[in-house]
């Protein structure tokens, strides 16, 4: 079993101020798979994700306790900037920067780093990364226009290629498709499963069928707390617990 | 890290010197008026005898000539301001063109330098001001304290209309039709609905026109006269605290001249720090009520 | 009340206020076309290029306050933008009570009277350098600018989206990284208009340079010593006897307004439209 687990929390919570949104999480991610986090909105899973790689700290007044360990070593012993590095993340809405190409944005994170590369090199992690991305054939001929004329779908897949070019062991995805079309979120979806060849994924949606088409396990929170979390089907089709049979039958949230 | 934390003391030290540099602003304003205070006192601020070569120093002509044309200067330019700053928030919100192109208009009229106001005044105004003084039958000085407060009254009207259009362009939309749903008048509306809600916006837009007039000085230098007895009358010469520093500092005869003149800047100061403060909270109580 | 006096009331109140409101537009109009009518007869190439002349001898032009405004825009500039962009990001980065004092301080500073500012340029630079200078009038400029481009600054980086910087962070960039390489660029467009309103503000003071940059008929680029300015001309012009030079006085308004109008309408119609 240890070998499996990429990535690991112990008694995970996280707070507001003194409002506590997440409450002593305990959840291993294996590698290679897609584990989504699904929950009604205001159920913590969005703020959950933000402490695996130390973002939910850099908001004033946030408090966290427990532990994260990144293949046996405490995230939180590591700099936030290394943590960072190995774990990527994709946001809800797509955040390309504003005043790069879209090459530049593809290497953002060494540019940003201040890591030099060749040109050779940098060609390179260009075109894998945007081909992973699925976005090389529509942008291979304007890599040096500006990322912000592209579509919101092409948008959210060049912040992936983004996350990608970093190389992380962890991509974490917090609702990324959820400011999209019908038909960039398909695309979306159908890239996650392809990617998880190469890097372990937490997937965080509000969207059950898409937990359903995506993720290897499903956990389900609910008020901070992970009620739940089991194989993909299983979840779907005999949930154990009676809050998320009542979550997944649409109840609330 | 190591980087972020320099970062981040590099930015706290410039927000502390700065801190530290308006408090030396103040600081070396009392310390120059020194001499003045020690010299005159009280006295200052009472006496209405003003000679450099006596060695005599007392500052209320510009005081009165100050709080004559700023307050004239609002008389004036309020109701122009108020009607412009209802006609604005309500005509734009409207998408009628000419708001637009008023706006605007407005706004280049805040963008013009004192000086220019100046120029105009005195090649403009003053004959026109002369005129009316010789069928008036009085002495057809052309500058003075009236001169002086028209074109401060022309000035402020930006002033003072910006923030208040904002106030009026503010108001809840359904707010508006639930007034224009029972059948009221634009008048109505306006009188029952907008007025009271912007009223706090509308004395944030005077307190504003005000500071402004207070420490304006060149185009008031350039029509008030530069007299520096007690005007006599509205259309008489005079000076304002600021005309008087802008006349005399440059060929200040010796350092007690100096030290009054840098004491009425010090009262200057002071005066336009109290009306900015209670201007800021006034502004502030408001957006906080939004 | 009768729905007809209502409605009389109505147009009265509209008649008002539209002809109170369309009287503002009056001076305007006024200013605008006595500056272009008068100050158009004054301008030529030699107006740009000569030195003045005495009072009475033809030609002439006010080629050393063009360069004195110039040199002091340089100065307050290269003063003030640093200045300026750091505070601006020290109150969009800082929650807390010394934020707040800060940003009073930077309304209360806006709000000084700029003759104010020129004592307080002569009480620490021309006294203790025994002289008149560019550099005092340049200093004044600068703290009349520094509200400007401070409050600019914050405006813009308290509008970005804070994804932009969380992008940034997520990539394992340094705080400080993020904020050079994605903030402040992100960011250009509105710094740059607050600049440049700043510089609007700044070309038309006189007040604060009466007793600092003082004034010179020759041509100087020494921050030491003394320099002319346009609007100081303007000034000293106007009030000279002389109708030769009030003819200058209008040509030099003209150059006056043209800078300013033109970078005001630069900043509301260029891509550098502040929203």
């Amino acid at each position: 079993m240890e070998k499996e687990i990429i990535l690991e929390t112990i008694d995970l919570s996280a707070a507001y101020g003194d409002n506590w949104v997440v409450k002593s999480v305990n959840l291993a991610v294996p590698y290679n798979k897609v584990i989504a986090i699904m929950g009604p909105s205001g159920c913590g899973k969005s703020t959950f994700i933000r402490c695996l790689n130390r973002m939910h700290e850099l908001l004033p007044g946030t408090k966290i306790k427990g532990q994260v360990l990144l293949e046996g070593e405490n995230i939180f012993d590591l700099p936030p900037t290394t943590v960072r590095r190995r774990i990527g993340m994709v946001f809800q809405r797509p955040n390309p920067f504003p005043t790069m190409s879209i090459y530049d944005n593809v290497l953002a994170g060494y540019i940003l780093r201040g890591e030099k590369l060749s040109r050779a090199e940098r060609d390179e992690i260009v075109e894998t990364s945007l081909k992973k991305a699925f976005l090389w054939d529509e942008v291979k001929d304007s890599l040096h226009k500006r990322g912000t004329f592209l579509s919101g779908g092409q948008q959210q897949r060049l912040c992936i290629a983004r996350a990608l070019a970093m190389r992380p062991d962890i991509l974490l995805l917090d609702e990324p498709t959820s400011a999209l079309d019908p038909k960039a979120q398909a695309m979306i979806e159908e890239l996650i499963t392809q990617l998880k060849e190469t890097v372990s994924i937490v997937l965080v949606t509000h969207n059950r069928a898409q937990a359903a088409r995506v993720s290897d396990y499903t956990a389900f929170m609910y008020l901070g707390e992970i009620v739940e979390i089991g194989p993909t089907p299983q979840m779907f089709t005999a949930p154990k617990d009676p809050r998320t049979e009542e979550y997944l039958t649409g109840k609330f949230g | 890290m190591d980087g972020d934390k320099a970062f981040r003391i590099g930015l706290n030290l410039t927000a502390f010197l700065f801190i530290l540099f308006v408090g030396i602003t103040f600081l070396s304003l009392i310390i120059a008026s020194g001499p003045s205070i020690k010299a005159f006192g009280w006295k200052f601020v009472i006496s209405t005898e003003w000679d450099p070569t006596a060695g005599k120093f007392g500052a209320l002509p510009f005081l009165t000539g100050t709080l004559l044309t700023s307050f004239l200067a609002l008389l004036m330019s309020t109701p122009l301001a108020f009607s412009l700053a209802l006609f604005l928030g309500i005509y734009s919100r409207k998408g009628l063109r000419f708001a637009y192109i008023l706006d605007y208009a407005v706004d280049l009229l805040a963008g013009i330098p004192s000086v220019i106001y100046g120029l105009w005044a005195l090649f403009f105004l003053v004959p026109v001001v002369r005129w009316m003084e010789i069928k008036m039958n009085i002495t057809p000085f052309g500058v003075g304290i009236f001169t002086a407060s028209l074109v401060l009254a022309i000035m402020i009207i930006p002033y003072i209309s910006s923030i208040s259009k904002e106030m009026v362009a503010m108001v809840p939309q359904d707010l508006l039709e639930a007034g224009m749903a029972l059948g009221a008048t634009d008048w109505e509306v306006v009188k029952n609905i907008i007025v009271p809600y912007c009223l706090s916006g509308f004395y944030a837009g005077i307190l504003l026109g005000l500071g402004r007039a207070l420490g304006e000085t060149m185009a008031v230098t350039m029509v008030i006269g530069n007299f520096n007895g007690m005007p006599k009358d509205l259309f008489s010469p005079g000076n304002t605290m600021a005309s008087v520093i802008a006349n005399e500092f440059a060929e200040a005869v010796g350092d007690l001249h100096l030290s009054s003149l840098i004491q009425i800047g010090l009262w200057l100061f002071l005066v336009n720090v109290i009306v900015n403060l209670v201007g800021q909270v006034i502004v502030r109580k408001v957006s906080i009520r939004r | 009340m009768s729905t007809r006096a209502r409605r009389i009331k109505d147009r009265i109140f509209k008649a008002t206020i539209l002809s109170l409101s369309l009287l503002t537009l009056l001076p305007l109009l006024l200013i605008l076309i006595t500056i272009i009518s008068k100050g158009y007869s004054a301008i030529s190439l030699d107006f740009f290029t000569k030195l003045p002349t005495p009072p009475g001898d033809p030609g002439g032009g006010i080629l050393n306050s063009i360069v004195g405004s110039l040199l002091l825009i340089a100065i307050a500039v290269v003063i003030s933008v640093p200045t300026g962009v750091g505070l601006g990001l020290y109150l969009s980065e800082t929650r807390g009570p010394w934020a707040s004092l800060v940003e009073i301080l930077i309304n209360t500073l806006q709000g000084i009277p700029s003759i104010v500012v020129g004592i307080l340029a002569y009480l620490w630079i021309v006294k203790p350098l025994g002289g008149f200078s560019a550099l005092s009038g340049g200093v004044a400029l600068a703290i009349i600018m520094l509200p400007t481009v401070a409050r600019a600054t914050q405006e813009t980086l308290i509008r970005l989206p804070t994804s932009l910087k969380e992008a940034g962070l997520s990539l394992g960039a340094s705080y400080t990284r993020t904020i050079w390489k994605v903030i402040l660029p992100s960011a250009m467009p509105g710094i740059l208009s607050g600049v440049l309103l700043g510089v609007a503000r700044i070309a038309g003071e006189t007040a604060p340079l009466l007793f600092t940059a003082f004034g010179n008929p020759y041509l100087n680029l020494n921050p030491l010593k003394p320099v002319d300015a346009v609007p100081l001309l303007v000034f000293n012009y106007a009030m000279s006897p002389y109708s030769d030079w009030h003819q200058k006085a209008w040509g030099a308004s003209l150059v006056l307004m043209v800078f300013i109008l033109g970078i005001n309408i630069t900043i509301r119609k260029g891509p550098w439209k502040r929203r």
